[in-house]
């Protein structure tokens, strides 16, 4: 029996790979909420599935555990099964001969760590943890918990004031979102399961492409209620907070130390991503909603921030992580090497560097990192690179950003760590770089480590900085709010921990540099928090109603993406990047929408996170 | 509006109706299960799939929204065979033991099953027994739940009180007490909703036809027997008799079928407490007490009141409910006679109502003859005890109630409707201030409904202004007291009746599924004290002769014994 065939010997195998993409899509689109000991068990039984049948520990050892786990998940086990099944896995893991038993033994093992809370509840409480139960996708994802499937209905029946009023009703950025938002509610899209998520931000934008969103009133305002509330820090987050606040009848006062609002979506994010207009859309309709007075160029002091106090009702604080972290290289103080943070400032002020015939060489893999090369490709650079330690896959900037960079020129130096920087009379000629070969995982990213080369020259007159933003929390922790290394501390609603009691803190300053949508959430959190503080518990509706929902078309197409202009055409100038979509593609990609708050759990009052 | 057309008939049905909607209105008939209309339009047991043209799959009529030139076929083979199979896999978790089931014949699963044909199940089912308190009021029986989550709808949204959840994952997501309580520390009112609304025998109350049939067995217990207003205006549905059939007198003669010693009509008993209450509300406007006064006759709202809203607690009335006082004054009036010869009385009362059956034996409402109320049985267990005992119900001769505890009201009548209670206790508040009888249409109550949160009407009685409230459903009675709290609203007096539309929908009623009878039945009660003689409590000759004999006056001392409670004391 010496005949070799090209199929393999299982006939089925071939017909594996659609297969495989539908587990993945399953996996992908994994609901959030759900338990995490099914999803546990589920993982074993995928490597109990796959087990060859050779060997003892992966054959009947994890068959076993499935047993005891299928028990943990009904709530009918002995006190001690967890010992028993961390002992049996413990075994599979040390004693498998192959991977496929070490990892579904080694998963299992890491998840009685995770998720140790759940095991125990179900074990010792006979239930799961509170707050275990299905809940709608994107809504659930989305840090502002927007009402996700009802815009895009209303969207998609050429509703775009119903839409934006929809939105609003979690979000008063729908234009910010529109354009920046890394939708982290695309991300377990139920759609997923027949094809691929829905491209939620690509309706919004559409949304407000069709009706800019200051045309679109907002809901009248709570009767006043006397209360005076501070917000210092006039971004995403304080402005989100300024506009709930307002809609409740609150007197708000914005403190914003630049000289116009916006925060990072003026003073980070480059116009071709966001044109500035149309973020004064936003501000407009968030300023005009109720009592808001603006006081720009308005920078506080541990002093001021002590008077904030006393003097208001309420603060919230949201200052953000505005200044540049800086790299120790020798040469960092010369001509040329300046922080991201800097750069983008500036512009957000309208001063836009000249970079004409210069070599600029951007150190950092993040989205700051590709917002500094693709604004010095527009300012004229002759060269641009992006100079960074790991890999390309490993960069945290989105992958859309990194291959727009890519397409407007701008070159990637990946596996390359900045050593020291080449200065001439005191200005900036070359960064030089110690190459890097990628090692080990290390909390979670594989990590670079030294290789056996010599350094690299890349010529730059501009060296741009982009490796992180510090919070700038000296004051405020002199005016008695307590930090850990300049983060904020708060408790879950949001209120700071510290000597001053109406105070409350979000937002960058608080989590750190992360993204518009979760200074969002936290400003929406503040302000239902601030009222609930001051005594009240204003009920925001939005005055729109959720159309009902279609059945659900469940035809497999494609996702309608936004493309960006030619690259030979946008890197010329600040324009926005990004074509419109189209009508008729709005409307088939809404029609997309499987309605998850209708259809399943999203009809129970327990699937939906919803409040305002 | 949207023209759909369900099985080739064109309707027009506004937009945002569903499929069932549309269907009702062009006369078809689609089997739900587990919806409930605005309080579980979940789709759930998909027992109600019907084909859209156009559609690939089926669509749940019960909350799948219309769209304008939607065309349905409800009855197809597929939707059929659909609707055969999902009841199939329902039963192959449920616990299908209707010979001994309460349920049997009211059961909406079995009567789905049977009128789908679904005849026989390949394998045997698959259900898991839970431990329940088997002396609580309410019992639970986890082999027949299906997951419904009709109880757990009813509970929150209803009657205010989220005792049901739906927790736990995947396959084992199932219905249980919330946050993993025990039923007594879960905040329960026990007004029986859930039993109601529970399409089979998962949610039951406490069966307690076995004490009661001993006491009858037993040639050493005088038994007597009293019968709550609500009664006689739904226990003929029971047993298969017809509004107009199912009379007073036919329920008396059916009591004495049964065997007990002394038929006595609870409406007495709330003529008394009307005697007491509207005295005590008299003292009680004098004396400046904190406003309002609430009733305390529904022990479901007292029960309520004291687990959710304990601030409220001690403007209860202080009068106990109508079947206590009677049961009270039953045993001080035979307490010698039992004594000479040597026997013990055992008093039942029959109740539209699961909370009684708590009331009964709070320890606290007792005197020296031992409980006032031996045991409760609910409308159902009467109905049960008459179909055991083989009584031809139709055939009964109109009877009357046995003396000196038998001659009621048309005041005491309508204590089984929402409104009833402050309606009879104005009628003789009025009459006690001014010494003259109020017009019936002062007093009317007929406007309250639990379709509002509450209702509110002031009256001029005497020079003073009473303001007064009704409400009934717990959520409904939440509504008020938040409005009470937060000063909103400002009332003298207050009616609260734990179940939507008072005793009449009470927990412990007949249950027919998705029927809402508490207005058909109030209109049984309505027409009863129109028609009575005797319609003030006052004037009930012997209330009047009662207290000669045994009370002297209302708030006597003997009275604060035998027919007040400190609510403050109860055990809950």
């Amino acid at each position: 029996m010496a005949r070799l065939s090209v199929a393999p010997r299982a006939k089925d195998d071939a017909k594996f790979a659609t297969f495989l993409d539908e587990y993945e899509r399953r996996v992908e689109a994994t609901p959030p909420g759900m338990c995490a000991v099914a999803m546990q068990l589920d993982l074993l039984r995928a490597g109990g599935c796959q087990t060859c049948g050779k060997c003892v520990p992966c054959r009947e050892g994890i068959a076993h555990i499935e047993t005891l786990l299928e028990e943990v998940l009904a709530f009918d086990v002995e006190p001690d099964v967890l010992d028993e099944i961390r002992a049996q896995a413990t075994v599979v893991r040390d004693t498998a001969d192959c991977a496929i038993g070490w990892h579904a033994a080694e998963v299992l093992l890491a998840g009685l760590n995770t998720f140790k809370e759940e095991f125990e509840s179900h074990v010792k409480q006979g239930k799961c943890r509170e707050g275990v139960a299905q809940t709608v996708p994107c809504e659930t994802l989305c840090p502002a918990h927007v009402n996700v499937p009802a815009y895009i209905a209303l969207a998609g029946s050429g509703d775009y004031a119903g839409a934006i009023g929809m939105i609003r009703k979690d979000n008063p950025f729908p234009t910010a979102c529109a354009f920046v938002c890394e939708h982290p509610c695309e991300n377990r899209c139920r759609r997923t399961l027949i094809d691929a998520p829905i491209n939620i931000r690509g309706i919004k934008k559409f949304a407000v492409d069709q009706l800019a969103a200051d045309k679109v009133p907002t809901p009248a305002p709570a009767a006043p209620t006397g209360k005076k509330i501070a917000i210092v820090g006039g971004g995403p987050s304080g402005l989100t907070c300024a506009y709930f606040c307002a809609l409740m009848g609150h007197e708000v006062h914005v403190l914003e130390m630049r000289k116009q609002l916006g925060g990072m979506m003026r003073y980070g994010i480059p116009a071709y991503r966001f044109p500035r207009e149309r973020l004064d859309e936003d501000i407009r309709a968030i300023v005009s909603a109720g009592n808001v007075t603006v006081h720009t160029e308005c920078r506080i002091d541990a002093e001021g921030m002590r008077r904030l106090s006393e003097e208001y009702d309420a603060v919230y604080v949201a200052i953000g992580a505005q200044g540049g972290k800086t790299l120790k290289l020798d040469g960092a103080d010369a001509e040329g090497v300046m922080s991201a943070v800097d750069l983008l400032t500036k512009i957000g002020d309208d001063e836009y560097p000249d970079f004409t015939g210069k070599n600029v060489v951007v150190v950092g893999g993040g989205n700051v990192a590709m917002d500094c090369a693709r604004t010095s490709v527009r300012a004229g650079a002759a060269s641009v690179t992006v100079a960074y330690r790991r890999r390309l896959e490993d960069m945290t900037a989105l992958r859309a950003e990194i291959d727009s960079a890519m397409q407007e020129g701008v070159e990637m130096m990946t596996l390359q760590a900045p050593d020291h920087i080449e200065v001439e009379n005191g200005q900036a000629v070359a960064l030089y770089t110690q190459p890097q070969f990628i090692g080990p995982v290390k909390r979670g990213r594989p990590a670079p480590q030294k290789a056996d080369k010599p350094l690299v020259r890349v010529p730059a007159d501009v060296v741009l900085i982009a490796v992180g933003q510090d919070i700038e929390s000296a004051p405020f922790e002199e005016a008695g709010m307590q930090a850990d290394r300049t983060y904020f501390e708060a408790d879950d609603g949001l209120k700071s921990v510290g000597s001053l009691d109406n105070v409350f803190v979000g937002g960058d300053c608080q989590v750190g540099s992360k993204t518009v949508i979760i200074a969002i959430g936290a400003g929406k959190v503040a302000a239902r928090n601030i009222d609930d503080y001051l005594g009240f518990n204003h009920e925001l509706d939005c005055d729109v109603e959720v159309p009902p929902a279609a059945a659900n078309w469940r035809q497999p197409c494609g996702r309608v993406n936004i493309v960006e202009r030619p690259a030979r055409e946008r890197k010329g100038d600040f324009d926005a990047v990004e074509v419109q979509m189209s009508a008729e593609e709005a409307f088939q990609e809404a029609r997309r929408c499987l309605r998850c708050d209708h259809f399943g759990c999203g009809v129970l009052d327990e699937g939906r996170v919803q409040y305002v | 509006m949207c023209k759909v057309t369900i099985d080739g008939m064109a309707v027009e049905v506004p937009e945002g109706s569903t499929i069932l909607d549309a269907a009702k209105l062009a006369g078809v008939d689609i089997p739900t299960l587990c919806y409930m209309a605005k309080i579980n339009e979940i789709g759930s047991c998909r027992a109600c799939v019907v084909e859209v043209e156009g559609q690939d799959g089926l669509a749940a009529a019960c909350n799948t929204p219309v769209f304008d030139g939607m065309s349905v076929r409800t009855a197809t083979p597929r939707a059929i065979s659909a609707r055969r199979q999902n009841v199939k896999t329902i039963l192959a978790g449920h616990r299908s033991e209707c010979t001994t089931c309460k349920r049997s014949g009211t059961c909406a699963l079995q009567n789905l099953a049977n009128s789908l044909g679904v005849a026989d199940l390949e394998r045997d089912p698959v259900f898991a027994f839970e431990a329940w308190d088997g002396e609580f009021p309410l019992q639970r029986d986890a082999t027949k739940c299906i997951r419904c989550m009709r109880c757990v709808a009813e509970c929150a949204k209803v009657q205010h009180c989220s005792v049901w959840e739906m927790s736990g994952p995947a396959s084992y997501r199932g219905v249980r007490v919330a946050d993993g309580a025990h039923i007594a520390d879960a905040g329960c009112a026990l007004c029986g909703q859930c039993i109601t609304h529970c399409p089979t025998g998962a949610l039951t109350a406490r069966d307690d036809t076995g004490n009661v049939l001993a006491a009858l067995a037993d040639p050493q217990t005088i038994t007597v027997v009293q019968v709550a207003p609500a009664i006689r205006s739904a226990w003929g549905e029971g047993v298969g008799l017809a509004r107009e059939q199912a009379t007073q007198g036919r329920m008396v003669a059916a009591l004495r079928a049964l065997g007990f010693d002394y038929v006595f009509d609870t409406d007495f008993g709330a003529d008394l407490t009307i005697m007491e209450e509207a005295n005590e509300f008299i003292e009680w406007v004098k004396g400046g007490k904190p406003r309002p006064m609430f009733t305390s006759c529904c022990p479901g709202w007292v029960r309520f009141a004291k687990l959710h809203y304990p601030q409220f607690a001690a403007q209860l009335s202080s009068s106990k409910s109508p079947h206590q006082m009677l049961g009270a004054t039953a045993k001080a009036l035979l307490f010698e006679q039992a004594a000479e010869q040597g026997k013990r009385i055992f008093v039942v009362s029959v109740m539209p109502c699961v909370a009684k059956k708590y009331e009964a034996g709070v320890p606290q409402l007792s005197s020296e003859a031992g409980q006032d109320v031996d045991a409760v049985l609910t409308t159902r267990e009467f109905d049960r005890m008459l179909r055991m005992f083989n009584v031809d119900c139709a055939a009964l001769p109109e009877q009357k109630f046995d003396d000196p505890l038998g001659t009621s009201t048309g005041a005491g009548t309508i204590f089984g409707r929402t409104g009833g209670v402050m309606e009879a206790a104005l009628r003789s508040a009025a009459f006690f201030l001014t010494g003259e009888n109020p017009d019936f249409s002062t007093c009317d109550t007929t406007a309250a409904t639990p379709d509002k949160p509450w209702v509110d009407k002031t009256l001029e009685i005497a020079g003073m202004q009473l303001r007064i409230a009704i409400a009934s459903g717990l959520e409904n009675t939440s509504a008020l007291l938040d409005a009470l709290e937060s000063g909103e609203a400002s009332y003298d007096f207050v009616e609260i009746m734990a179940c939507p539309g008072g005793c009449v929908g009470g927990g412990g009623q007949p249950i027919a599924f998705n029927q809402e009878l508490a207005r058909e039945r109030a209109a049984v009660l309505n027409s009863l004290d129109g028609a009575d003689v005797l319609r003030y409590s006052h004037e009930n000759p012997d209330i009047a002769a009662l207290y000669e004999r045994l009370y002297e006056h209302p708030l006597s001392e003997k009275a604060e014994k035998l027919l007040h409670t400190d609510q403050l004391t109860w055990d809950i």
